[in-house]
């Protein structure tokens, strides 16, 4: 009855494998970066120089903190202290909440400015300009799904460690999703001096 | 044989016990032989839907000019024949179907690594194929792109392109979860004993295609959304007017989809590797190698997409490198074949019907590789490139490869899980004609490729009328075959001789448990002693 127990291994191998898939789906989009950047540097340099770096600073030390409020979680967990546990997983929760908030400021900002796919000033513009931003919006808003995700799965979590369905010694799914979450950081991690930094 | 023994019904195993009753005990069914049925039910149905629509294409083509659609329809045609083919039949065909099957029974498994995961791939599937079908019926109307969905046309046609390729993507979600599932199954849930160099070729072969999937799928998968984005958002990031390039669409495109042409082909040549040791009564010749080069053909496949877009305008460079890295491919696929017919060699041959589909894999393979090396040569490609020399080298591997490899497999594993076998004779005449017919359609389409005539297109010059007509003769000759041999194996699993013990004299797993299999696959964990094809060591004569 091999099967019937729980395979930590295996469902630890399982999700890196997950992970990597990932990774090549925002690869896709990392691609056409490094594509369209040796086409237009100029006009990806000016559209970098029009993204706000405080939010995204923000936003970068947001994440960073939530990774290792989850970080901390797991190893809550392993020492037993649910409350612990479920303190910390709360504290990703809002910090994931904060920085879906500031990247929705972000956005409105922009869109205010007439900064949007599609929109009349993109398509008045220089060619590589409209590819920049269509690309910036993409790669956020893909990222800012998995943050919404990464966050819907926190919650389920903390429910079974509020249940006890998470403990001490069954805890492979609570370190699992943290393993999530800290790729949904990682691809940030790449994103944010891409877009905001060395333009 | 009595006629009462006949028809009473096939005992226990897995079609029996089960705590949930009607279709719940299937579509909530963790294990994993009904996940496998259920996949193959859904992939055959998928493949006969396809052959359907490809023998209305080759109507079509009966003679120049319209015959018995209008040109949007038969736009409609290919693309929605390419699609049901490509990604509801064939790439999932054998891994999800067989592997579900036979994957963990060969390695001394009780189950895949995750069932509940196993399951929400199949209900995966079953979405995409139902998002994929509605988007035939509504909105613009079917896809006219082809299934390549290239970029200007789809971000621009009217057709319902949006929900095909949101469908599709949903197909290869599942597709990734199903390759995760695998890779993690053959890690950890090998039987004591069962050591890499006793894998069957099989698995060996799975696994390499499991590693495909992961690596390969999510970037269909983005280049997909971004068909989406084109479409809704209006990005612009293929559109030439604002800055963005129509060939980035192809190159992430075909990363994918050529490394997936490997998914649909890798999982066959396992088939293959397992049916010939069987029916030569020989030990596999080469077993290291031919498990190696599935893992080189993995690799090398992926680094070859370029030679789809020979014409397409990229650098010389770049084309010399694709074409060089595309002859590379053929070494690994050839070291399969010879492989192959040194375990034929003084082996003691019987031609069952497993054994004449994989011996028919063998010569089909090896025309749709050659005329592959006609394809990846760029010189040549520039003179053959999108003519229906393509169009029947690729079916070839895939139809004469993948196809028959498919449809091999259902004869050898299918009665071990009904306890009911088909009958050879019918099924001897229907492979002869299959196999007549299928030369007679794709032969005539490479030659019709070399005098010049376009893929995809409606209409056609005079010159082209006699082939085309021999072409679509081949097509009724091909199907009748397809019937014969599909009624034969039907009439057999539901009502056929009983199959029981090891018939066939293999010597992997699968044939020391019960027929039917049960639902834990072994009353107690197996203790491998013995290697896949060696037959004296698992006391087969």
């Amino acid at each position: 009855m091999s099967h019937v127990h729980k395979d930590s291994v295996g469902a630890k191998l399982g999700m890196w494998l997950f992970l990597f898939t990932e990774l090549i789906l925002f690869g896709g989009l990392f691609i056409l970066y490094s594509v369209y950047l040796a086409r237009y540097p100029q006009q990806f340099s000016s559209g970098g120089r029009q993204l706000d770096v405080v939010f995204g600073t923000t936003n970068t030390v947001v994440l960073l903190t939530s990774s290792l409020f989850a970080a901390m979680s797991v190893t809550a967990m392993k020492r037993g202290e649910r409350r612990a546990t479920l303190a910390l997983l709360c504290g990703t929760l809002v910090c994931a909440a904060t920085f879906l908030v500031i990247k929705y400021l972000e956005w409105s900002a922009k869109f205010h400015h007439g900064i949007y796919p599609n929109s009349p000033k993109l398509v008045a513009g220089a060619p590589g300009e409209s590819v920049f931003f269509g690309l910036y919006y993409l790669t956020t808003g893909l990222h800012g799904i998995h943050v919404f995700v990464g966050g819907a799965l926190i919650t389920w979590v903390a429910l079974l460690v509020q249940k006890g369905a998470i403990n001490v010694d069954d805890n492979v799914s609570l370190e699992n999703v943290t393993l999530y979450w800290h790729l949904v950081d990682l691809v940030w991690i790449f994103i944010f001096p891409l877009y905001y930094l060395i333009l | 044989m009595t006629s009462a023994e006949n028809t009473a019904p096939v005992p226990g195993g897995f079609w029996l016990d089960t705590g949930k009753t009607g279709i719940r005990s299937w579509i909530f069914s963790t294990d994993h032989k009904r996940i496998g049925m259920m996949y193959f039910g859904c992939v055959f149905g998928f493949f006969l839907v396809g052959a359907l629509l490809g023998v209305l294409l080759r109507l079509e083509l009966i003679a120049p000019g319209p015959t018995i659609v209008t040109a949007k329809t038969y736009n409609a045609l290919f693309t929605v024949h390419g699609v049901v083919m490509i990604f509801l039949f064939i790439i999932p065909g054998i891994p999800a179907s067989f592997g579900n099957l036979v994957m963990p029974i060969q390695i001394g498994a009780r189950d895949v690594a995750f069932p509940r995961l196993n399951l929400f791939s199949w209900w995966l599937y079953a979405i995409g194929a139902l998002v994929v079908l509605a988007a035939l019926f509504t909105g613009g109307g079917a896809p006219d792109t082809g299934w390549t969905f290239y970029v200007p046309f789809s971000a621009r046609t009217g057709t319902n392109v949006s929900l095909a390729v949101l469908g599709v993507f949903i197909l290869g979600f599942s597709s990734i979860l199903t390759g995760i599932n695998f890779v993690t199954t053959i890690h950890r849930l090998r039987a004591e004993g069962m050591t890499w160099t006793r894998l069957p070729l099989f698995v060996w072969s799975l696994y390499a295609t499991a590693w495909v999937q992961i690596l390969a799928t999510p970037i269909i998968a983005i280049t997909l959304l971004l068909v989406v984005a084109e479409r809704v958002l209006g990005v612009g990031l293929f559109d030439p007017g604002r800055g963005g390039d129509p060939l980035m669409y192809q190159h992430l495109f075909w990363i994918y989809s050529h490394p997936a042409v490997y998914i649909m082909i890798l999982p066959a040549m396992g088939v293959i590797s397992e049916i010939i040791p069987v029916f030569s009564r020989k030990p596999i010749f080469g077993y290291k190698m031919i498990a190696v080069s599935s893992i080189g053909i993995a690799a090398a496949g992926s680094v070859v997409w370029g030679h789809h877009m020979f014409t397409s305008g990229m650098s010389d460079t770049a084309v010399l490198v694709f074409s060089f890295l595309t002859f590379l491919v053929a070494i690994p696929s050839a070291i399969k074949v010879f492989n192959w017919v040194s375990t034929l060699y003084k082996g003691s041959i019987s031609l069952e019907a497993p054994m004449l589909f994989a011996l028919s894999f063998i010569l089909l393979f090896s025309i749709g590789g050659l005329s592959g090396l006609i394809l990846g040569a760029a010189a040549t490609d520039i003179h053959v490139h999108d003519t229906h020399f393509v169009v029947g080298h690729f079916h070839y591997v895939m139809f004469g490869g993948t196809g028959f490899a498919f449809i091999g497999a259902a004869h050898y594993w299918l009665p071990k899980f009904f306890g009911r076998r088909y009958d050879e004779t019918p099924a001897l005449i229907g492979w002869i004609v299959m196999f007549i017919g299928f030369n007679i359609i794709y032969f005539t389409m490479q030659l019709l490729g070399m005098r010049g005539m376009p893929r995809r297109y409606y209409d056609y010059l005079p010159e082209f009328a006699q082939l085309n007509l021999v072409a679509t003769i081949g097509s009724w000759i091909l199907v009748l075959g397809m019937l014969i041999v599909i009624v034969n194996l039907w009439r057999g699993l539901l009502k056929g001789k009983p199959f029981t013990g090891n018939p066939w004299g293999g010597a992997t797993l699968e044939w020391s448990i019960p027929t039917p299999p049960p639902t834990e696959n072994f009353e107690e964990d197996p203790v491998v002693t013995h290697g896949p094809y060696d037959f004296k060591g698992a006391g087969v004569p």
